[in-house]
């Protein structure tokens, strides 16, 4: 049953990515990054996108929030019929949670609304509801260096919703963060994507996460990224830790294992 | 996640002082500083014991009574040596922050001009100050404002080196992140940048508090008609070291009541990371 699964959305897509190709050119020398990137995401999703470390899946995120130009293939976003504004509609988390360390826990959450010009008495209040959602109610006039590391990265997440986007781009959040305080956070995502109806595309080298999380997994493979295989997850939701011991669970990272050459 | 939060709290409150009354917030007070004063009321006992011990006379080394009954004798004229010095060191300290920051902003925003200008500013700086003193009275002649430029040329170059590196060292990922939100470069500049720049600012700001006072000094000493600097001259054909020794303790106190702003300021700007302390 899961490996005939065909790993196409059946939702009205909001990123459409078409044989996408990026080389980074340093003295002369081309490295080619990515290769042949294609792949749709329907609205509301939450997409894993899942390689071993250093296969160019950030370099794919990067190219969707607009950081860096890709070469070859088409990027689209947004969905057909409605506009999208690429600095407003898109939020992002990085691997660290780069906290400014001289604002307190609610104007960092305010950063996006502050760049982004937005009214600023509802973006408090919204800045606010997000940090009762993450679980960091009562921390918001703490500095970030009162927080630990996994109550920063919340902080991060509240952030990245805080100007409301239609996609929000995770790059490995959680990859710096104890085994513990992952699966924790794993859960609390969930339930805030799930609060939220938010596109997700989480990039991650964790297979078991990857699983986990998804909806539809993307599997790269390494050194230049290329597309192995997507499918979706046909796991019950929400989803509980137990699911780990799930036969289906075990056959999805197996498959994962498989398309790596592991 | 709610046993997170509530174990941080736990350790913060463990932590908290006690909050009593105004004994209390001296009690503290003596608590923190009284190695400080501790240290001075020694230093200056061993200054009176070396002189009454050692027999020295009066106008190698005064006693400290002998230095502090200077401030009674009016033909000193103090508050007006004072007052000159003090405005050189603060006019040409102020002059060296609002050139030295500006300046460092200038070669944030044009990576040209600091190419061009930084190597001649860096040449410039090489010249001893001291020995273009005498130049700059040909220039500017005697007085305030000469002495006011050399206190400004010798402090203002640290501030411009460590604001120039603050603007610089910015974490790669800061930037992505505002650009990601298609910030504008003001908005880096302004939101990321500059606020991650001031413990460099003042960490410039402090070193040049003293070359300020060094600067000043030196210019007194080279040619004017006031300052305090002006006065240890004029004392020193007299032998009076009483009178000399007050006037360094003045231009010191003059130096520290400057750098005690600087910190104010510092508090009041930086958010310091409580676990440096």
């Amino acid at each position: 049953m899961v490996e005939q699964d065909s790993g196409a959305t059946t939702r009205p897509p909001i990123i459409r990515m078409r044989g996408v190709k990026k080389i980074y050119r340093t003295r002369g020398e081309e490295f080619l990054a990515v290769q042949d990137v294609t792949l749709d995401i329907g609205e509301g999703e939450l997409v894993t996108l899942v390689g071993p470390s250093g296969c160019g899946k950030s370099t794919v995120l990067r190219i969707l929030a607009g950081l860096q130009p890709h070469d070859e293939g088409e990027v689209e976003i947004g969905v057909a019929g409605s506009a999208f504004d690429a600095g407003r509609d898109v939020g992002m988390v990085f691997q660290q949670p780069l906290l400014l360390k001289w604002r307190r826990v609610l104007e960092n959450v305010l950063l996006p609304a502050e760049i982004l010009g937005l009214p600023m008495r509802e973006a408090r209040d919204r800045a606010r509801d997000l940090l009762a959602m993450v679980g960091l109610a009562g921390f918001e006039d703490k500095y970030p260096y009162e927080l630990s590391g996994g109550m920063q990265q919340r902080a991060a997440i509240a952030r990245a919703f805080v100007h409301d986007p239609k996609i929000v781009l995770m790059d490995e959040p959680f990859g710096a963060l104890d085994a513990l305080t992952r699966e924790r956070m794993n859960l609390e995502l969930l339930r805030i994507w799930d609060e939220s109806k938010k596109t997700i595309l989480f990039v991650t080298h964790g297979i078991q996460e990857a699983v986990f999380l998804a909806t539809r997994v993307a599997v790269l493979t390494s050194g230049p990224a290329r597309m192995a295989d997507t499918f979706t997850v046909d796991l019950p939701s929400p989803r509980e830790l137990d699911m780990h011991n799930d036969p289906r669970f075990g056959a999805y990272t197996h498959r994962i294992y498989q398309r790596l050459g592991l | 996640m709610a046993v997170e939060g509530r174990e941080f709290s736990a350790s913060r409150a463990r932590t908290e002082p006690s909050n009593g009354g105004v004994f209390d917030a001296t009690g503290r007070w003596l608590l923190r500083w009284w190695p400080a004063i501790a240290g001075h009321v020694a230093f200056i006992g061993a200054w009176w014991l070396i002189v009454v011990w050692g027999d020295i006379p009066a106008f190698i080394m005064p006693t400290p009574w002998a230095t502090l009954q200077t401030l009674w004798d009016p033909t000193y004229h103090w508050p007006h040596h004072v007052a000159i010095t003090a405005g050189e060191v603060f006019g040409g300290y102020l002059l060296a922050v609002v050139v030295g920051i500006g300046l460092a902003m200038a070669f944030c925003w044009s990576r040209g001009l600091e190419r061009g200008a930084m190597p001649v500013l860096v040449t410039l700086n090489m010249i001893p100050k001291v020995a273009m003193a005498p130049l700059f009275i040909v220039w500017l002649g005697f007085g305030l404002f000469p002495n006011m430029v050399i206190a400004f040329t010798i402090s203002f170059f640290p501030i411009l080196l460590t604001t120039a590196r603050g603007l610089r060292e910015v974490e790669p990922d800061l930037l992505d992140l505002v650009r990601a939100l298609k910030g504008s470069r003001w908005q880096i500049f302004r939101k990321i940048q500059l606020p991650g720049a001031l413990p460099y600012i003042f960490s410039g700001m402090k070193v040049a508090t003293v070359l300020a006072v060094a600067g000043a000094i030196v210019g007194e000493f080279m040619g004017s008609s006031g300052g305090l600097g002006y006065l240890m001259q004029s004392r020193q054909g007299f032998l009076d070291t009483a009178g000399m020794f007050m006037a360094v303790i003045l231009v010191s106190i003059i130096g520290v009541a400057l750098y005690g702003l600087v910190l104010l300021l510092e508090r009041w700007c930086v958010v310091t990371d409580a676990r440096i302390e």
